[in-house]
C-alpha cells in the first residue's frame, strides 16, 4: 500500500481491531479448536489404555515382534520356521495376502470382463447363461463360498496316496494340486533377462510402428512380431544353452508329495471363491460402462470401415475405461479386504497370523493396530496405482 | 470369521475403555447381575458343548456350575458364553466373562503377559496326536513330512512346533479356529494327523463317523494342566474359584457325594463338619454362605461324579482317572485342608 493515503490506513486499522469477525481467521481457529478436542480424545483413549493394561498387568508395545515366534505357518513365499521371530512370522502372513490378492485381482479382471461382454452379447444363451451366472454368484454370500469350495477341495478329491494324474506329472489330492515345474539351470536368469529385453524392444518398436503408420498410413504387424520377440528371444538363450529339459518331478514320499509347485486346498478354495465372487461385480461394471458408450460411436466407427473387434477396441474401450476403473478400484479393495475371510478356511494370510500372534502373547491392541496399519496400506497402494492409472486413461482436454 | 475379528475389535476397544477391575470388584459385580459368566468352549464334547436338548454338559461346564453354587447356591445362575481359543483370553481381560473355564493349560506366559491367575487345575492333560488306523501309524516318531491339523493360538500349536523341530522333523500345519471345522477337515483327510490334548482327542474321536477308523498315539509330548482362569488382581475372586474347584475334589476324598450329602451333614467327623459348614468359618472367610461347600456337593457333585459323568468309562470319551486320580490312588488331585 502507498505511504500516505489516509483513507485506507483508516481501513487497514478497522479491520485489525475486528480480527475476530474475520472469516479467514475464524475459520482457522475452528479447525485448531477441533483438532484439539480430537487430540485430547485420542491422548485420553491411549493414555487410560496403558493405564488400564498395567493395572491388569497385561504387557504392552510392540517388544513381542522380536521374541521367537514358534509356530509352524502351512505355507510361506521366504523360508520360515517355528525359530523366526514374530516379525518375520507376520511378513509370512502378509506376502501370503498379497500373494493371493495380486493373483485374484489379476484373474478378477479377466473374468469379470469376459463375463461383462459375454453379457452384451448378440447370443441368447450365451448373455442369458452370463446373467443366471451374475446373478448367482452375487446372492450367495462370500464366506459360504469358501467353505463351499474348501469342502470340494478335501472332500471330492482322493488322498495323495489314490492322487489323480490328469496330465503327466500333475497330481489332484485332497493336499492340493502339485504340478511338475523345469529343474534349476543357470541358463535361467538370462532366459529372464532376454524375456525382459524383448519386452523392453517390444514397447519401443510400438512406438516406432505408431509413428510410421500416422506418417504414412501404412500398418506394422505389431502383434505378430512382438509375441515372436518375447518369446523366441529366452527360446533362443535356451537352445544355445543345449536345451536343459530335466523337470522337477513331485514323488510321493511318506505322507506327501515332495519336489514340483504345490497349489495348497486352502489357497485354491481362497482364489476360486474370490475370484468368482468378485468376478460378478466386475462384470456389471464392464457391462454399464461398455453400454455408457453411446450407439452412435459404434456406427460412426463401424461406418469409417473398423472391423468389430477393432470397433471394441479402439473406440468403445478406451471410452469405457473412464467409467469402468473407479467402481473397479473399490472392488480390487473388496477382494484384498475379503481375502481375511482365509481364516476360516486355515490359509494362514496376515490376519490368520496376526491372530494367532494376538492369542500366544496376549497383545490384542497391538495386533489389531497392525491389522488396521497393514490392510490400510494394502488399500492406499491399491488406490495409488489406480488413481494413476485413471489420470493416465481420462480424458485429454484439448 | 469376519465377525469374530469384529469382535476381537471390540473387545480390544473395551479393554482401552473400561476401567479396570479393582481386587474384589468381580464378586460384587456378579452378585449385582445375578448370575456368573462362564467362558466355556461350546464344542467339545465331555468338557463344554449343549447336548441335544440344549443343556450345557461337561467337566469345565460342571466346574463353572460349582462356581455358580458358591456364589448363589443355585447351579442355574449362570450364563454360559461360547468362545473360541483365539476369542478367551480377550473375553476374560476385557470383563465379557467373569470366570473362563474353557480348556485353557496354564502357562508361565499367560500368567503373567496376559494378565490372568490361573486357580486350581481341574483337568491334568497331555498333548497326543489322532491318526487314522490305515496310516499304519504307531509312534509320534514316524510322523516326518506329516500335514497336522492344529488349533491356531493354543499351546498345542506351539508344543507340536517344538516337538518336530526337537526331533528333527518336518510338518506341515492345517489351522483353522473353529473346532468343529477342524475336525471336519481331518476326517475328510485333509491332515494325516490331529494333534491337541488327548482328552480333546478322545472328545473328538467320539464324534467321528466311524469312531473306530482311529487311534490316539501313545505318545504323549507335553504337559497341560487345564485350569478355570480369572482377571489377574482379584484375589478375592480367585480364592473363590479356587475352592470351588477344592471342595469337589476334597468332598471326593472325604467320601461326601451329592447322594449321601445330606447323611454326612451329621457326621461325627470335625473335618466332615467343618467342610459342610456345619461348624461355621469357612464361608465367612470367603465372604459366601456357610452352606457353600454343601450346595456344591449336592447339586454339582464331588469331582468323582463329575468326571465319571463327562469323561469317565461309561461316557463315549472312555478317559481312565490316571493323573486326574485322588493324589491317595496315585493321581495328582490333592486338596490342601478346609479349616
Amino acid at each position: 500500500m502507498k505511504k500516505g493515503n489516509p483513507v485506507i490506513s483508516t481501513e487497514d486499522a478497522a479491520q485489525r481491531a475486528a480480527w475476530i469477525n474475520d472469516p479467514k481467521i475464524r475459520a482457522i481457529l475452528y479447525q485448531i479448536a477441533v483438532l484439539g478436542i480430537v487430540g485430547l480424545l485420542g491422548y485420553y483413549l491411549f493414555s487410560n489404555t496403558v493405564e488400564n493394561l498395567k493395572r491388569q498387568s497385561i504387557a504392552t508395545g510392540f517388544g513381542f515382534l522380536n521374541k521367537e515366534a514358534s509356530f509352524e505357518i502351512g505355507e510361506s513365499l521366504i523360508p520360515y520356521s517355528a525359530a523366526d521371530k514374530y516379525i518375520k512370522a507376520l511378513l509370512v502372513g502378509a506376502l501370503n495376502t498379497i500373494k493371493v490378492a495380486f493373483i485374484g485381482i489379476i484373474l478378477t479382471v479377466c473374468l469379470g470382463t469376459f463375463l461383462g461382454i459375454a453379457r452384451l452379447s448378440k447370443n441368447w444363451l450365451v448373455s442369458k447363461l452370463a446373467a443366471v451366472y451374475i446373478e448367482v454368484m452375487q446372492d450367495i454370500p462370500i464366506l459360504l463360498q469358501l467353505f463351499f469350495w474348501y469342502s470340494f477341495f478335501y472332500d471330492i478329491l482322493p488322498s495323495p496316496r489314490e492322487a489323480i494324474e490328469p496330465l503327466n506329472g500333475v497330481f489332484m489330492s485332497n493336499r492340493g494340486l502339485v504340478f511338475a515345474v523345469p529343474e534349476w539351470h543357470p541358463a535361467h536368469p538370462y532366459m529372464a533377462m532376454a524375456f525382459v529385453a524383448g519386452c523392453i524392444g517390444v514397447y519401443f518398436m510400438r512406438r516406432w510402428a505408431r509413428k510410421r503408420q500416422e506418417r504414412t498410413g501404412q500398418i506394422f504387424p505389431v502383434f505378430t512380431l512382438s509375441l515372436g520377440i518375447m518369446i523366441g528371444l529366452p527360446l533362443t538363450i535356451w537352445l544355445l544353452a543345449g536345451a536343459p529339459h530335466k523337470m522337477n518331478v513331485p514323488e510321493l514320499v511318506g505322507f506327501n508329495f515332495t519336489g514340483g509347485l504345490n497349489m495348497s486346498p486352502e489357497f485354491g478354495a481362497l482364489l476360486i471363491g474370490l475370484v468368482l465372487y468378485t468376478a460378478a461385480f466386475v462384470a456389471e461394471i464392464v457391462r454399464a460402462g461398455i453400454q455408457a458408450i453411446g450407439k452412435g460411436q459404434t456406427e460412426a466407427a463401424m461406418a469409417i470401415g473398423l472391423k468389430p473387434g477393432q470397433v471394441l477396441s479402439l473406440v468403445i474401450l478406451p471410452q469405457a475405461l473412464r467409467v469402468i476403473i473407479p467402481p473397479l478400484t473399490s472392488q480390487m479393495l473388496n477382494l484384498t479386504k475379503n481375502s481375511s475371510l482365509a481364516v476360516a478356511i486355515g490359509f494362514p494370510d496376515f490376519v490368520s497370523v496376526a491372530s494367532t500372534t494376538i492369542n500366544q502373547t496376549g497383545q490384542a491392541i497391538e495386533g489389531i493396530s497392525l491389522i488396521m496399519v497393514v490392510y490400510l496400506c494394502f488399500s492406499l497402494l491399491t488406490s495409488l496405482f489406480m488413481n494413476w492409472y485413471n489420470k493416465k486413461m481420462a480424458l485429454v482436454e484439448r | 470369521m469376519k465377525l469374530s475379528k469384529l469382535w476381537l475389535l471390540v473387545m480390544a476397544v473395551v479393554v482401552a475403555l473400561s476401567g479396570a477391575a479393582f481386587a474384589g470388584q468381580t464378586l460384587d459385580n456378579v452378585k449385582a447381575k445375578g448370575f456368573v459368566q462362564v467362558g466355556v468352549n461350546g464344542e467339545l464334547f465331555g468338557f463344554g458343548k449343549p447336548d441335544e436338548k440344549g443343556v450345557w454338559r461337561g467337566l469345565d461346564v460342571d466346574t463353572g456350575r460349582a462356581i455358580a453354587v458358591a456364589v448363589f447356591g443355585d447351579a442355574n445362575k449362570i450364563k454360559f458364553i461360547p468362545l473360541t481359543a483365539v476369542q478367551r483370553f480377550t473375553a476374560l481381560q476385557s470383563g465379557e466373562i467373569d470366570v473362563l473355564c474353557r480348556n485353557a493349560t496354564q502357562t508361565l506366559g499367560r500368567d503373567t503377559e496376559l494378565g490372568l491367575d490361573f486357580a486350581q487345575v481341574n483337568y491334568y492333560d497331555g498333548q497326543g496326536f489322532l491318526v487314522p488306523k490305515k496310516l499304519k501309524i504307531k509312534r509320534a516318531k514316524k510322523l516326518d513330512g506329516a500335514t497336522v491339523c492344529v488349533l491356531p493360538g493354543t499351546t498345542t500349536e506351539l508344543n507340536v512346533a517344538d516337538y518336530f523341530r526337537l526331533h528333527k522333523m518336518k510338518m506341515k500345519p492345517v489351522v483353522i479356529e473353529n473346532t468343529a471345522e477342524l475336525a471336519k477337515a481331518f476326517f475328510a483327510g485333509r491332515c494325516d494327523v490331529l494333534t491337541s490334548d488327548a482328552s480333546q482327542l478322545a472328545g473328538t474321536r467320539a464324534v467321528a463317523p466311524k469312531p473306530d477308523d482311529y487311534i490316539i498315539l501313545p505318545d504323549i509330548i507335553s504337559k497341560e494342566p487345564l485350569a478355570p482362569a480369572v482377571r489377574h488382581g482379584d484375589n478375592q475372586w480367585k480364592d473363590i474359584v479356587t475352592y470351588a474347584v477344592l471342595a469337589m475334589i476334597e468332598a471326593e476324598e472325604l467320601g461326601i457325594n451329592s447322594k449321601n450329602v445330606d447323611e454326612q451333614l451329621k457326621s461325627a467327623n470335625p473335618i466332615v463338619q467343618r467342610f459342610l459348614g456345619v461348624s461355621p468359618g469357612n464361608g465367612k472367610a470367603l465372604g459366601l454362605d456357610e452352606k457353600w461347600a454343601y450346595n456344591i456337593v449336592k447339586q454339582v457333585g464331588n469331582y468323582g461324579e463329575i468326571f465319571e459323568r463327562n469323561v469317565g468309562k461309561n461316557t463315549p470319551l472312555k478317559l481312565q482317572r490316571g493323573l486326574n486320580a485322588l493324589w491317595k490312588n496315585g493321581g495328582l488331585m490333592y486338596s490342601p485342608p478346609f479349616k
